[in-house]
């Protein structure tokens, strides 16, 4: 006679690994004093653009660094360095996401308390970066005028793990028809509540009710040495 | 598409659990899905028999419990089911719900051991 298969219960998350490591990355950012900031968005919609401008607009005054993550090329992390802040390339290979082993991995030799804000660029895609905390403490989604009003409700899973909706490339929105009532209907239903700005990289339009929105969050400094104002 | 890395961390949560248990294999795992845990179900399905090869789980059978998403209405006060995913209000009464208590899960509930 066979024996019969033994039941146990297991009641654990499949991704509690990288859950434990996100809890112990948000941690060291608080503990550190720096506010972490994620983006995630389809490809195209106007991340690297849009970090490019806040971090030029922001080192003058705090220290800021930058994670992006893509598939291949270290282009972001070359573009971005123009804007003179730390910016370090993940190179994902055939990933489609960051996870939180990838952020640990690439903070190291950075020192965090020396930071006000570390933007986190995720790879352009609007599924898979969902599933997986990287610790950060606000999560931006951006959505371009020209890619369509209803990619929040194509895409609901993305816009509901995120805590603010970022419309970008605000100056092209006459030249594409962009219905921004509608869109802001479809971010509110898949993410009721959410806080959505609109702002333009290109002309700046925007950036400084995003720059204010950003100090308002900022966590008391635990700099080494003295930063700016 | 990244269900197939997803099936390899459940890969390896069941070996270490069978490993934990003394058993030499595993028949059934049994995996509870909320629509909100970015995990499309086929898909999963699909890579979790790749992910299975040449481990202790070859041969074996993914149950998925697909589990409705469940808020907490600032009207009725009380556990609601929503309209849609597409439409995060109270099923009952229409109001917008942020509030989600069920619906991320992405979890491994239970293991057939083989003997």
């Amino acid at each position: 006679m066979t024996p019969e298969p033994r039941l146990v219960e297991v009641r654990k998350n499949v991704l509690k690994q990288n859950d434990v490591l996100a809890r112990a990355l948000r941690e060291r950012f608080r503990e550190a004093g720096v506010l972490a900031i994620s983006l995630v968005s389809s490809p195209g919609s106007g991340k690297t653009a849009f970090l490019e401008r806040i971090l030029t607009l922001l080192h003058t005054r705090y220290k800021v660094a930058a994670l992006v993550g893509d598939l291949a090329t270290e282009n972001d992390a070359a573009r971005l360095a123009r804007s003179q802040a730390p910016v370090k390339q993940i190179i994902t290979g055939t990933v489609c996401h960051l996870e939180a082993a990838m952020v640990q991995n690439a903070l190291e030799g950075w020192n965090l308390r020396d930071l006000d804000f570390l933007f986190i660029e995720n790879v352009g895609n609007l599924v898979c970066p969902s599933s997986y905390d990287l610790g950060e403490d606000l999560r931006l989604v951006l959505l371009s005028v020209t890619e369509g009003e209803d990619k929040p409700l194509k895409y609901p899973t993305i816009f509901n793990s995120a805590d603010v909706a970022i419309i970008t490339k605000s100056d092209l929105a006459a030249a594409v028809e962009f219905d921004e009532v509608l869109t802001r209907r479809n971010i509110q239903a898949v993410r009721p509540g959410i806080q959505v700005l609109k702002l333009s990289a290109k002309t700046g339009e925007g950036m400084p009710v995003f720059v204010k929105f950003l100090e308002k969050r900022r966590l008391p400094s635990r700099s080494t040495h003295a930063v700016g104002t | 598409m990244h269900e197939l890395s997803i099936a390899m961390s459940i890969v390896d949560l069941a070996c270490e659990e069978a490993e934990s248990h003394g058993a030499p294999g595993v028949d059934v795992v049994y995996l509870k899905l909320g629509p909100l845990s970015g995990v499309v179900k086929e898909a999963l399905l699909f890579s979790y028999e790749i992910a299975c090869q040449q481990t202790p789980l070859e041969g074996s059978k993914l149950l998925i419990e697909e589990v409705p998403i469940v808020v907490n209405c600032p009207v009725c006060r009380e556990r609601r089911s929503v309209q849609s995913l597409q439409s995060l209000c109270c099923a009952i009464c229409g109001t917008p719900t942020p509030e989600i208590l069920e619906g991320r899960e992405l979890m491994v509930t239970a293991m057939e051991l083989r003997p």
